[in-house]
């Protein structure tokens, strides 16, 4: 096998000019579709970090009425047929494939009417009953101060931690630690200062780029108690929120879907409130369907071409057959078995497709790059796609060189070796 | 005995004719036999070396090789039987053009399957010994004529074959040459080896210790070579 790929390689060696026009409808199909998908796929990976956020996979599952997203305020009053989420409900989420971690919390959103420090109240703002996980959860980390400890759930201590928005907004940006504020007429004791670990700065190249940002970044001060204190200061049936962590980022859509199927599933008996994952992941979804469509229709264009390539093949090993008819008429009358001849023709046209599907792959990324750097549209080599995309040469090769290779080896060594 | 044919009849189909080449033909040639097939263009000697050498089928008739009758050969066994049994050495050397003399002599060891680093050494020593060991990196196209010829030989003996067959070996040499290649003939057959050789000059048939006459497809009565050169004197 070795001795027939090293002279396939001669073979080709020795008609260079030949063997590189063979190859080049090879090569255009595969860097036609290498530079697509090359293309595509950096315009969808530009997308979802626009969209999402890199590096921090969170999905929200939260309650949804009538197709919007629910806020639970002090107007608005609790939504019915909704049961709190146990412990066992959160275990089944956390185990769901691709979950890193997840989170149970309560939520509520302030219009400046329950959270005082001294007389100064926080404009709008969120509040936040937490787990022990929603901070890792979330990506956040304690700047100063402390986090939550244990003894802080066990003892439904009424302690809270602040983001930086409410340490301007609330204390003029002094030391908040051990200031004690009113949460809803409870007084609850600051403890701890947390910022995002990773901040996020999204591509933007476009107004589209901009607004998708904007509407995905929430404005407003964050507060945050234990998820057992929650009730001195609310309710302890209020409906509950989820927030996972994702292996990857193209896994949060689906692991986002199957938590609300075991949500709405399990705690829902209302028909007008469902748990929904975050709507910026429907977004992207639809957006990534549509590029793939075209991508599809783009590379069957492509196929054409390495059909044509294909046939080009078939083509130089009919001629190469013809032109070496002696030898294969020499070869099989010294003893070379049918399958030899075979093999020895089917490799050298297998190794004339493979090596023009690794050029194609090679032009193709110089190709994404340039179209890249010319149009300014962001590229990612996809290597799946090019170690495909040289298998699937390697199979043109296979498909094409066929024919061929079973005409050499049913040649006959009498006329074969007559032959002038 | 090696080889045995016992009413070879041959034909060709031309269109809807029939074209008889062969008729009739009973041979046998013992191991380590020098036999020379004689006869004119047309004559159908180069069919009769196709049928010894499992190149062709007989239409008709019976083929012994070394006691099997290979009538019922398939093509793979007819394949191996020339690699192992049958060395060929043609008119026009028929070497492969872009290789050195080593991996044309190489080429039989690899169809049997011989680990590479054997073939070289296995190879280098049969060049040796047709008297090219210092040309075995030459390409056909850097030698003679002889030389091509004794490169094709070695590539002929390389499997140790029982039989050498070989089809108008001098034709496209110079006399002086085709002498060097006879001589070789008569070496490897003293070593044992069973040589049938087609030609048409008498004088390279009267090499062989016996020579089968051939006409228009039938075999004209056996003469040992001493019956010829009284015949010619």
């Amino acid at each position: 096998m070795l001795e027939n790929i090293r002279l396939s390689f001669q073979g080709i060696w020795s008609h260079k000019l030949r063997s590189i026009l063979t190859m080049l409808g090879i090569i255009i199909g595969i860097a036609a579709i290498i530079t697509i998908v090359s293309t595509i796929k950096g315009t969808n990976e530009q997308i979802k970090e626009n969209l999402v956020g890199s590096g921090n996979n969170n999905v929200t599952v939260s309650i949804y009425q009538d197709g919007y997203e629910y806020e639970i305020n002090n107007y608005s009053g609790l939504p019915s047929g909704i049961n709190t989420i146990s412990t066992e409900l959160l275990d089944k989420i956390s185990n769901i494939e691709n979950v890193e971690s997840c989170s149970v919390y309560n939520k509520r959103v302030d219009w400046g009417d329950s959270i005082f420090y001294n007389d100064t109240a926080l404009g709008s703002s969120s509040i936040y009953g937490v787990d022990d996980k929603y901070f890792s959860t979330c990506g956040y980390a304690v700047s100063y101060g402390r986090g939550f400890h244990e003894s802080d759930f066990d003892k439904k201590r009424k302690v809270v931690i602040i983001d930086s928005s409410t340490v301007t907004n609330l204390f003029d940006n002094t030391n908040p630690l051990n200031k004690v504020i009113d949460i809803n007429n409870e007084p609850f004791t600051v403890i701890g200062v947390i910022e995002k670990k990773d901040t996020f700065k999204p591509v933007i190249n476009s107004i589209d780029d901009y607004y998708s940002y904007v509407a995905d970044s929430e404005s407003g001060s964050r507060l945050y108690i234990p998820s057992t204190s929650w009730p001195t200061a609310y309710y302890f049936d209020e409906p509950q929120a989820v927030v996972i962590r994702a292996k990857n980022t193209d896994s949060m859509n689906s692991v986002g879907k199957k938590a609300a199927t075991i949500l709405n599933d399990a705690i829902v008996t209302s028909k007008s409130f469902k748990y929904k994952s975050d709507s910026a992941m429907d977004d992207l979804e639809s957006i990534q369907d549509i590029s793939n469509s075209t991508n599809t229709q783009l590379i069957w264009i492509a196929s054409i071409s390495l059909l044509v390539g294909g046939i080009g093949v078939m083509n130089i090993m009919l001629v190469s057959v013809t032109e070496r008819t002696r030898e294969i008429g020499l070869k099989k009358a010294i003893g070379a078995r049918k399958g030899k001849i075979l093999s020895q023709f089917l490799t050298e046209s297998v190794v004339l497709t493979s090596m023009g599907g690794f050029l194609g792959v090679l032009c193709g990324i110089g190709l994404a790059q340039a179209v890249s750097k010319i149009a300014n549209i962001p590229v990612a080599i996809s290597i799946p796609a090019s170690v495909i995309a040289v298998a699937f040469s390697m199979l043109i090769g296979i498909i094409f060189g066929l024919i061929p290779s079973i005409q050499a080896a049913n040649l006959d060594p009498i006329d074969a070796l007559r032959y002038e | 005995m090696i080889i045995e044919l016992s009413n070879i009849f041959k034909s060709y189909e031309n269109g809807k004719m029939e074209v008889p080449v062969l008729h009739d033909i009973s041979l046998t040639i013992d191991k380590g036999e020098y036999v020379a097939i004689m006869g004119a263009s047309g004559s159908g000697k180069s069919t009769l070396m196709n049928i010894i050498g499992c190149l062709d089928r007989p239409t008709k008739g019976a083929y012994h090789f070394d006691g099997s009758n290979i009538f019922g050969y398939s093509d793979r066994q007819l394949s191996d039987l020339r690699l192992n049994k049958i060395g060929f050495v043609f008119q026009s050397f028929h070497l492969l053009p872009g290789q050195s003399a080593l991996s044309n002599v190489m080429l039989p060891l690899q169809y049997a399957g011989v680990p590479k680093k054997q073939r070289k050494e296995i190879a280098a020593e049969m060049l040796e010994k047709v008297g090219l060991g210092e040309r075995i990196h030459f390409k056909p196209n850097q030698m003679s004529g002889g030389q091509c010829q004794r490169v094709a030989i070695a590539r002929a003996m390389v499997n140790k074959p029982e039989v050498l067959l070989a089809d108008e070996p001098t034709g496209a040499l110079d006399s002086k040459s085709g002498e060097q290649i006879m001589e070789l003939f008569g070496q490897l057959n003293d070593e044992g080896v069973t040589v049938v050789m087609i030609t048409h000059e008498q004088e390279i048939a009267s090499h062989a210790k016996r020579i089968i006459h051939i006409k228009d497809g039938c075999i004209i009565p056996d003469k040992s070579k001493e019956v010829v050169t009284v015949e010619e004197s």
